[in-house]
């Protein structure tokens, strides 16, 4: 994958920019971090160990003082059911999958529908990074350095009608290469939504990198969502399709099971899941719990888009 | 069965039983339990617990079928490993995800239907394994065969426990609740009685 697209330092005319001082203080920062979990987990198995090898981020911590999840754990814990339930293996399996040729069908509700190639895309759109924290529905997080750009200016550059008053992402279907897809975990393909002002939102990004590389698969290669203040099954990976539409979509989770994932998903301590407490999580790399935060700590930028809506009933 | 031979069997499930913790210690001591430990080690515990218990649960049905004897001395033995990874389920869980928070565990836990089954069933197994001695056996008389059936309840809570604990489509809990289903099915006295008159090989 990684060979067929051009070199990030090529499309991004503002990459990760990284002091010297900074290269050592992050360094510094996930070292101490592993030392601190050495007796709790090891060396990165396989292939991901590569992938982290110049792993870069002009971070090291997020805006509320936490550290970055180290890069190795970003990439050895994933949740990508298209592939496998085991979150260790997706690495593995996912090698060879082929994301390249890869476009994306922007339409819908637009008046100009346009099907992006991911050259087009990282092209055409300045790529940024954005350290956020993902929390999990299961009640894990990490702090992950994201590359990407905002949703807004693809949707922008399709000029949703008036009509259109959500957004409906599909997931790439490809069950010859994705062996969880043959299972059927899940109704395949993965189908994710947002509301229009949701989708708009400065902090809704669609991500093609991680720690100042282009994603590895196991992550959403090659482009993915990332609302951060909603759980990470929002989050849909590897997208070929998003559509405007006028009806709120049914994702995937919803279909599933529908007393237990809701549209919205924003994450919230008070709601608690059928299955898992809500109001602590575990920070990957962590041994103690921490308070989980209403809309996962992004609630000055994203609370307004809620007034007055009943949080417990649109979780 | 020879009794050299069963001391054999004896020893094969004592390896068999042990041999998941001695992985899951040096999985741990070399840090090759993942990004999360605490919930890697969760969930080996938890599916160790129900594979010993449902064994524990074979060993009547498996009597009734072959007519060996001393297959139900097995009994015991799987019993008290199901409820020694049971503990180390509940420890982690208390102690090395909450550490102990006894509050923060049960203001997180405490509607969650899963450990409705689950914690009960614990409790089921805590007082199988204190009462499991011969000393117990004496002093409950008669009533300690109606307390050691609680086993089952016990066995049918686990898999309801894991049935509430997966999120999407997986075989795993229903392959549990078909096998208990068949094991129950087998301790019916017609059952028994069946076997006991029609299997030919069924020493009498």
């Amino acid at each position: 994958m990684a060979d067929e697209i051009p070199t990030r330092s090529e499309i991004t005319p503002e990459p990760i920019y990284l002091s010297r001082r900074g290269f050592i203080a992050a360094g510094g920062a996930i070292l101490a971090g592993a030392a601190i979990t050495a007796a709790c987990r090891g060396a990165a198995p396989g292939s991901s160990s590569g992938f982290c090898a110049d792993a870069k981020s002009a971070a090291s911590k997020d805006e509320l003082g936490a550290n970055l999840t180290s890069c190795d754990d970003v990439v050895n814990y994933n949740n990508f059911y298209e592939f496998s339930l085991d979150k260790g293996g997706i690495g593995e399996l996912a090698k060879g999958f082929p994301t390249s040729p890869w476009t994306v069908a922007v339409g819908g509700l637009v008046a100009k529908p346009a099907t992006l190639s991911i050259e087009d895309i990282l092209t055409k759109y300045p790529q940024e990074e954005r350290v956020y924290r993902l929390r999990c529905v299961e009640a894990w997080s990490m702090v992950i350095p994201w590359i990407g750009f905002p949703l807004a200016s693809i949707l922008n550059q399709a000029q949703p009608l008036a009509a259109a008053k959500y957004v409906r992402f599909e997931a790439v279907y490809d069950p010859e290469d994705m062996p969880g897809q043959r299972a059927e975990f899940l109704d395949f393909p993965y189908v994710e939504g947002l509301r229009l002002d949701e989708a708009m939102n400065n902090l809704t990004i669609l991500a093609t990198g991680l720690y100042g590389k282009p994603l590895p698969i196991q992550d959403g290669a090659p482009i993915r969502l990332v609302v951060p203040w909603k759980y990470g099954f929002k989050n849909i990976k590897s997208i070929v399709k998003i559509d405007l539409v006028e009806e709120m979509p049914e994702s995937s989770w919803m279909k599933a099971a529908p007393d237990e994932y809701g549209f919205y998903a924003n994450v919230n301590p008070d709601v608690p899941h059928p299955r898992w407490s809500q109001s602590t999580e575990r920070r990957i790399g962590e041994l103690a719990r921490r308070e989980t935060l209403l809309f996962n700590g992004y609630g000055d930028q994203v609370a307004s888009l809620y007034a007055g809506m009943d949080l417990k009933k649109y979780f | 069965m020879e009794k050299s031979q069963f001391r054999l069997v004896l020893v094969v499930v004592h390896v068999l039983s042990l041999a998941p913790l001695a992985l899951l210690a040096l999985d741990f001591s070399l840090g090759r339990l993942g990004p999360n430990p605490i919930r890697e080690i969760q969930l080996r515990t938890g599916s160790y617990t129900l594979f010993l218990l449902v064994a524990s649960l074979a060993c009547t049905p498996l009597y009734t079928l072959t007519g060996i004897l001393r297959i139900l001395d097995l009994r015991r033995v799987l019993g008290l490993y199901a409820f020694g990874y049971a503990s180390l389920h509940f420890v982690n869980l208390a102690g090395l995800d909450y550490l102990f928070d006894f509050k923060a565990l049960w203001a997180d836990i405490a509607e969650k239907r899963y450990i409705l089954a689950g914690f009960p069933a614990f409790l089921i197994l805590l007082v199988l394994a204190i009462t499991s001695t011969a000393g117990w056996k004496r002093k409950l008389g008669k009533s300690w065969k109606r307390v050691h059936r609680l086993v089952y309840l016990a066995g049918v809570l686990a898999v309801l426990h894991y049935f509430w604990q997966v999120k999407v489509r997986v075989p795993g809990p229903v392959i549990y609740g078909v096998i208990l289903a068949a094991l129950l099915l087998l301790r019916l006295p017609a059952a028994e009685r069946l076997a006991a008159r029609r299997l030919p090989w069924r020493a009498s």
